[in-house]
């Protein structure tokens, strides 16, 4: 029996259109382009041109630092275009599918037998390495270290995010292949935070249950209340979706394929679909966005932490949603200020949707507005109550925005990522971007400290 | 209609103030009054949260403002009442109303148009947004001061107030005082003799200039003097003073801090919807009260613990300065000391030190002060476990 982690701070936000569990198709991937933003803290190096011919599972870039760790083509065709930005950053890279799914040969690998080398090489050559996260900094696992502990979160509590029992249903195997893997690699345990009730029966793992509103299903939430991270050690983190993908990967079969929802207000008939990461959102959307005459918004990623990618942009490495709301960008909204507000979401007992509770019990429609205007921090406690971790947020924000290390260190920076904060940037009424502030934090004591 | 409106904004008006507009200089101002009109439309950026709660600081600033509006109305009633006293003459609830609301108007103007002025030309300059922060902050000022201040009295410290306590801070949610506060101590110590005495708290002349009017005198044996005044000199007597009167308030005493009734509902209004700290209020309440009963049981003629907490400023100051956001306590451990702190002292200061006669809004100012200190040891407490995590 796990045991069991009760969490009461944090926040479910209750939106319209959520996935029904089912499996609707989507068209195939005409293209997919991998973007090295994914992948925080890496520094690409493309190893393939304009024209080239690659199969699946052929290196399309590595990591400038550590070129052990490759990412690879989920899919057989050709590089179609590698596209640059200024100081020609690597934007993407695209790749044309040519449908045929000729992969390259990998070798399968037992994690029974196999030895923790043969599996860490096993991973990078594959291209799945840059699915695990390092915690510091929340950037792609360094292989050379060993890590305290490997963290699995095995549910996604984000507005509109899949069910993992869902998701992972017929994929048993593959996940435990995944975990026995992985608890090869550090000296430590893996330990996997699972949604209350659940009852994942895993082995090699130690199991903890999670209830509780979102960010209940972060893994630095989970990571805080199991076994947080100290100053100068380094746990692994993974995600149980992206698991799954290792396991199978692992077990011998090159299939980057992942299984997420397609959600939102704007959504026609919500469900979970199957893509390949860098699949543009417009295949995956065909046919299913609701047709109106406002501007809709098309998320990479849940309402939270994902990216406004537009219609044309590409669904992410790690993104488990798809999300379609509407923009808000040409509404006018008379006298917010002053308006009873049981139309208006809002967790504040300022407006009548946030006195009577109408923001739990009701399905809301929200656009992207930000609904104000940003300020210094004005009020105080209200982060607090959606940050169910051992840290001030706020005063751990300050630190950050002050650039003072000690205080960064002694406040729990090491214990953080962005994701962690999101509630805290959705509750707040200076609408400060919290989440930046927290990475640009994080990439320049990286700096500092490496 | 609103959507013709909408449109002739959007396309007339709205550029003219844009960068590259024949405005854009004025964008602040601009901004600051379409916003009041409607919700601004700016979206969620690429990154970042993509939706938002619908609260802002607006929305919150008006809860304060919507919060003082019972103070207010029983306090303008009561300088009318105060009025008719001092000349032993009735006209009634609702000229004594008007009378109160015409003394007060003018301070009311004079506060908002020199320190929203300032803010302006400040928010201009900088080319940011007007934040909302005066908007109480104005209100307050002529809700504290004594209903015969000067209206140039009420201008000049008004203009320091916002210079000197907040915009060299970086303004709004950046100022270590209360800016309200600093108005008030600012003319109590520029200006001591208009701040106390007989005086001042009721005004005997014509509403809105004070002067006399013909044919009316002061009744026999009328003083204006503050019950607190009675208790800075030794003359008050606990025993025969009516405490009911004292929490109604219809006693003297500054504008909108006398009715501790009137600003209980309006500390209804801040608890329900969250906006002021219940930590804060109710610690403040609580050390006010312990001071006063340990004062009460050394001093039989001190006033009872009821006549404490009903007099001078300490309800308007447990309810409406001790809590604020940006000048308090923002760990919700900080704010239970600090509230306690603020209450005790308000005591201590009205009872021990006769120099000043009102001890709320030092202590609040004392408080503000050490706001940063307790927040900086409850935080320590969690540096202190996590260093402590390393060790073991």
């Amino acid at each position: 029996m796990a045991s069991l982690i009760k969490l009461n701070k944090g926040l479910d936000i209750n939106l319209a259109g959520v996935a029904e569990q089912k499996l609707v198709s989507t068209k195939a991937a005409e293209k997919v382009t991998l973007v090295p933003d994914d992948f925080t803290g890496s520094t690409p190096k493309v190893v393939v041109k304009a024209g080239e011919a690659v199969n699946a599972g052929d290196v399309i870039f590595t990591d400038k630092l550590h070129p052990e760790i490759k990412f690879v083509s989920p899919v057989s065709g050709s590089v179609e275009e590698v596209v640059r930005g200024d100081r020609r950053k690597v934007l993407g890279i695209v790749i044309a599918n040519d449908g045929k799914n000729t992969s390259v040969k990998l070798p399968t690998v037992n994690p029974a037998s196999a030895s923790a080398d043969e599996i860490k090489s096993a991973m990078l050559n594959a291209g799945i390495w840059p699915f695990i996260k390092q915690r510091p900094y929340n950037v792609v696992a360094n292989p050379e270290v060993q890590p305290r502990d490997i963290f699995v979160s095995a549910f996604d509590s984000a507005p509109l995010a899949p069910d993992f029992s869902f998701v992972v249903k017929g994929q048993e195997a593959e996940l435990q292949l995944g975990i026995s893997a992985l608890a090869k690699l550090t000296s430590g345990k893996v330990y996997v935070g699972a949604k209350a009730g659940s009852n994942l029966q895993l082995k090699d793992a130690e199991v903890y249950e999670f209830a509780g509103p979102h960010p209940a299903g972060n893994v630095g939430v989970q990571i805080n209340h199991i076994k947080p991270i100290n100053k100068g050690e380094v746990v692994w983190t993974v995600s149980a979706f992206d698991v799954i993908v290792i396991g199978r990967i692992l077990g011998g079969k090159l299939d980057f394929t992942r299984t997420i929802t397609v959600a939102g207000s704007e959504i026609v008939a919500p469900a979970y679909a199957k893509v390949l990461p860098g699949q543009t959102l417009s295949s995956i959307l065909d046919g299913k966005v609701k047709h109106t005459e406002y501007t809709q918004r098309f998320i990479a990623g849940n309402v939270l932490t994902g990216q406004n990618a537009g219609k044309d942009g590409v669904v992410g490495f790690f993104d488990n949603t798809v999300t379609v709301i509407p923009d808000g960008g040409d509404t006018d909204e008379m006298l917010g200020w002053i308006t009873p507000g049981l139309n208006r979401y809002s967790t504040s007992c300022t407006s009548l949707s946030g006195l009577f509770g109408l923001f739990k019990s009701k399905q809301w429609t929200l656009d992207a507005r930000l609904k104000g205007g940003p300020r210094a921090l004005i009020v105080s406690g209200e982060w607090e109550k959606v940050f169910p971790m051992d840290i001030y947020p706020e005063e751990l924000y300050k630190a950050v925005i002050s650039y003072n290390i000690d205080k960064m260190e002694a406040l729990g920076i090491y214990e953080v990522a962005p994701e962690d904060f999101a509630l805290c940037e959705f509750v707040d009424p200076s609408k400060t971007p919290v989440q930046q502030v927290i990475a640009d934090g994080l990439v320049k004591l990286r700096k500092e400290m490496e | 209609m609103s959507n013709k409106l909408n449109n002739f904004i959007n396309e007339k008006i709205d550029p003219l103030f844009q960068k590259g507009g024949k405005y854009e200089k004025l964008w602040s101002i601009y901004d600051s009054f379409h916003t009041f009109l409607f919700v601004p439309r700016e979206t969620a950026g690429r990154k970042g949260v993509q939706v938002h709660d619908s609260v802002d600081s607006k929305r919150v600033i008006i809860m304060v403002i919507i919060a003082l509006m019972p103070a207010l109305l029983v306090g303008l009633w009561n300088v009318g009442y105060q009025h008719d006293l001092a000349l032993g003459i009735n006209d009634g609830w609702f000229m004594q109303f008007l009378y109160g609301l015409v003394a007060f108007l003018p301070k009311v103007v004079v506060s908002y148009v020199v320190g929203l002025g300032i803010e302006m030309a400040v928010a201009a300059y900088k080319r940011e947004e007007v934040a909302e922060g005066f908007l109480a902050t104005g209100l307050l000022i002529p809700m504290i001061v004594p209903v015969n201040t000067p209206l140039w009295m009420i201008a000049v410290a008004t203009a320091f107030s916002v210079v000197f306590a907040k915009e060299i801070f970086g303004g709004t949610g950046m100022n270590v005082f209360n800016p309200a506060l600093i108005t008030r101590a600012f003319l109590f110590f520029a200006y001591p003799k208009a701040m106390s005495g007989d005086a001042v708290f009721v005004r005997t002349g014509s509403a809105l200039c004070n002067t006399p009017i013909e044919g009316t005198s002061v009744v026999d044996g009328f003083s204006g003097a503050t019950p607190l005044a009675a208790v800075a000199d030794g003359s008050f007597d606990a025993a025969s003073y009516s405490t009911l009167d004292a929490f109604l308030g219809c006693i003297p005493g500054s504008i909108a801090e006398t009715s501790t009734l009137a600003i209980l509902l309006g500390a209804c209004l801040l608890l329900l919807t969250k906006v002021a700290s219940w930590r804060i209020m109710l610690s403040v309440f609580a050390g006010g009260a312990v001071m006063s009963a340990i004062i009460g049981a050394f001093d039989a003629s001190a006033p009872t613990v009821a006549q404490q907490l009903c007099l001078g400023g300490f309800a308007f100051a447990a309810v409406f300065m001790a809590t604020d956001p940006v000048t308090g306590c923002r760990t919700n451990t900080g704010k239970f000391i600090y509230g306690a702190f603020i209450g005790v002292m308000a005591i201590i200061i009205r009872m021990f030190n006769t120099g000043y006669p009102e001890g709320a809004m030092m202590a609040v100012l004392l408080g503000n002060a050490v706001a940063p200190l307790i927040d900086y040891y409850v935080v320590d407490a969690n540096i202190n476990k996590r260093a402590k995590r390393v060790k073991a």
